[in-house]
């Protein structure tokens, strides 16, 4: 039996190791979180089911109903990692004082921050890979060539920032209930009628300039025209790095730690 | 500026925390003003005071999370902002509250802060020592109070820090565990670590620490050792009955200088000044030889409480 040495030596873990286990801690809590996996994967997965079996639910408009959905369902689950679950558990993790705590261990603010960011882009990788598996399995059939997934991939990151940025802005100046409610508020709304599952082209002439310069209906529309073989409008991309960058400038002024 | 800086590092070579003149103010609350204290590197200090006397705000600023509005503080000679990077590793933090994810299982949590760390306790063993292997697994949100709270001091030292910071240690404890958690904080001395806490128990300052600040109203309004701060007070008394009418000064007369004698009550005297022995065997000396039977004697020496109580008011805020 070893005794318990309580002398000091104090130091920090090599920054490689801080990370890896703030990521794993970051994946562990929500894989752990049983509402987490609803928004993140059985949602998507009904919604991607019934859409592409029946073009009765909503009109899609003219094709394949699940070539125009697929791509619309990749987005949802974007937004559901990237902004409503980052959103409501960096909110609780301010009112629990984590980010406080952590804040006063080895651990720097940019590497939790950088903690984060690889446990959402793991989650999404996830996410991605078996929600392109059932759509293909459904029938779905992308343009193939590798630009277009290259440019999906790149669309996909842009939308993650934005959403991301977005969603740490609410979290990091709202109390953590009403964080809550705003991050499945605007997923929901986004979901029904932000121009990610429908195409813009199904909405009224004035919505679809309003829709055309949200997140989700510039990551929606810029996937389906992308996997359509058609490429991203500049302007999606334009929309998604304006959301990105303004809402990370407003985090890095208005984020309050504890 | 320059000039308070140079007397300023003379005095850091001692001390583990330094804070000078800081001052504090959230809307028009002021929570510190002008406070200044200094803590001897290897002691457990203690931060004493009412509910809102800025103890909370005073040690946050030591840790880094807030800046000061003016004056300013050091730990081990650094700056907490400007050297977070070299200082967060050398001090432990123990918050009020909080401070784990509300899903993280006790040991997880535990583990994941150590593993933040160079050369982290044994885990294992630290577990064993603050008997936390029934809630492992546990999630923290679901752990009653006082087990967050031993977590959260698990939490402080599993880095093998320097410098602790404990706001509030034992609040929420049963007696056990505030004892265990006292022991453990004397035998971190034993090893050479400084800590600070806050408290607003009496007799957790007084067992624990070898230096006791009493802060009220963000202004330190006492310091020294805990025999130091009791013996500075108002003297200690003796009350005993017995009959009425007693020659008062005929009994000054029988003992020391600084002894006072009087009756405020008919039959019910008080007797102030320095107690010891040879003061009680003078009293009941005096009262045998004129042949009188005390009734009740009571001895009352100055505790801190009593010297807390007399300089922050005995009323309620």
């Amino acid at each position: 039996m070893t005794h318990l040495d309580l002398s000091p030596r104090p130091g920090a873990a090599p920054i490689g190791v801080m990370l890896r286990h703030q990521t794993q801690m970051e994946l562990r809590l929500l894989s752990r979180n049983g509402e987490q996996m609803l928004l993140t994967l059985i949602i998507p997965l009904v919604l991607i089911v019934l859409g592409a079996r029946s073009d009765r639910i909503v009109d899609l408009g003219p094709g394949r109903p699940v070539d125009i959905i697929t791509p619309g369902i990749l987005a949802l689950a974007v937004l559901s990692t990237s902004f409503t679950s980052l959103a409501i558990a960096t909110g609780f993790e301010r009112r629990y004082g984590v980010i406080k705590r952590l804040g006063a261990s080895p651990l720097p603010r940019w590497a939790f921050m950088a903690g984060k960011i690889a446990a959402i882009a793991i989650v999404e990788v996830a996410q991605l890979a078996i929600l392109i598996s059932v759509g293909l399995a459904l029938g779905w059939s992308p343009d193939a060539r590798v630009v277009s997934w290259l440019q999906a991939l790149a669309l996909v990151v842009l939308g993650t920032a934005a959403f991301g940025a977005l969603g740490l802005l609410i979290a990091g100046t709202m109390r953590a209930e009403a964080t809550l409610a705003v991050a499945n508020l605007v997923y929901v709304l986004l979901l029904v009628g932000g121009g990610l599952i429908v195409p813009l082209d199904r909405y009224p002439e004035t919505a679809q300039h309003v829709l055309a310069m949200l997140p989700s209906g510039a990551l929606g529309q810029g996937l389906r025209d992308t996997f359509a073989g058609l490429g991203p409008q500049p302007f999606s991309i334009v929309v998604l790095i304006v959301w990105a960058a303004s809402c990370g400038l407003g985090v890095s002024r208005m984020f309050k730690w504890e | 500026m320059s000039l308070t800086t140079a007397s300023y590092d003379e005095q850091v070579s001692q001390h583990a925390v330094e804070v000078v003149d800081l001052r504090m103010r959230y809307g028009t609350t002021t929570a510190v003003d002008g406070l200044s204290l200094s803590v001897e590197a290897g002691t457990v200090t203690a931060i004493l005071g009412p509910n809102g006397a800025g103890k909370t705000t005073t040690i946050e600023t030591c840790e880094g999370f807030r800046v000061p509005q003016s004056g300013s503080v050091r730990v081990l000679g650094l700056d907490p902002i400007l050297d977070a990077k070299k200082l967060r590793p050398r001090v432990g933090v123990m918050l009020q509250s909080g401070g784990a994810w509300s899903g993280s299982r006790a040991h997880e949590m535990l583990r994941h802060m150590a593993s933040l760390h160079a050369h982290p306790l044994d885990v294992d063993l630290l577990i064993e020592r603050l008997g936390m292997h029934n809630y492992g697994r546990t999630p923290y949100r679901r752990l009653s109070g006082g087990q967050q709270q031993r977590l959260s001091l698990a939490m402080a030292i599993v880095g093998r820090p320097d410098v602790l910071f404990l706001d509030e240690p034992t609040a929420g404890l049963d007696p056990q565990a505030r004892r265990a958690t006292w022991d453990l904080i004397s035998e971190l001395r034993g090893h050479g670590v400084t800590t600070v806490l806050t408290t607003h128990f009496m007799d957790e300052a007084e067992a624990l620490s070898d230096h006791v600040h009493i802060v009220d109203a963000g202004r330190l309004i006492a310091s020294g050792t805990v025999a130091e701060l009791a013996v500075a007070g108002a003297d200690d008394t003796i009350r005993f009955t017995a009959t009425p009418g007693l020659d008062v000064t005929a009994l000054m007369a029988a003992l020391p200088l600084d002894t006072k004698v009087t009756e405020p009550a008919s039959g019910s005297y008080v007797v102030t000044g320095t107690i010891d022995p040879g003061l009680v065997a003078a009293i009941t000396g005096w009262l045998a030889q004129h042949e009188v039977l005390a009734g009740t004697m009571h001895i009352k020496r100055q505790t801190l409480e009593d010297r807390f109580l007399d300089l922050t008011g005995r009323t309620l805020r």
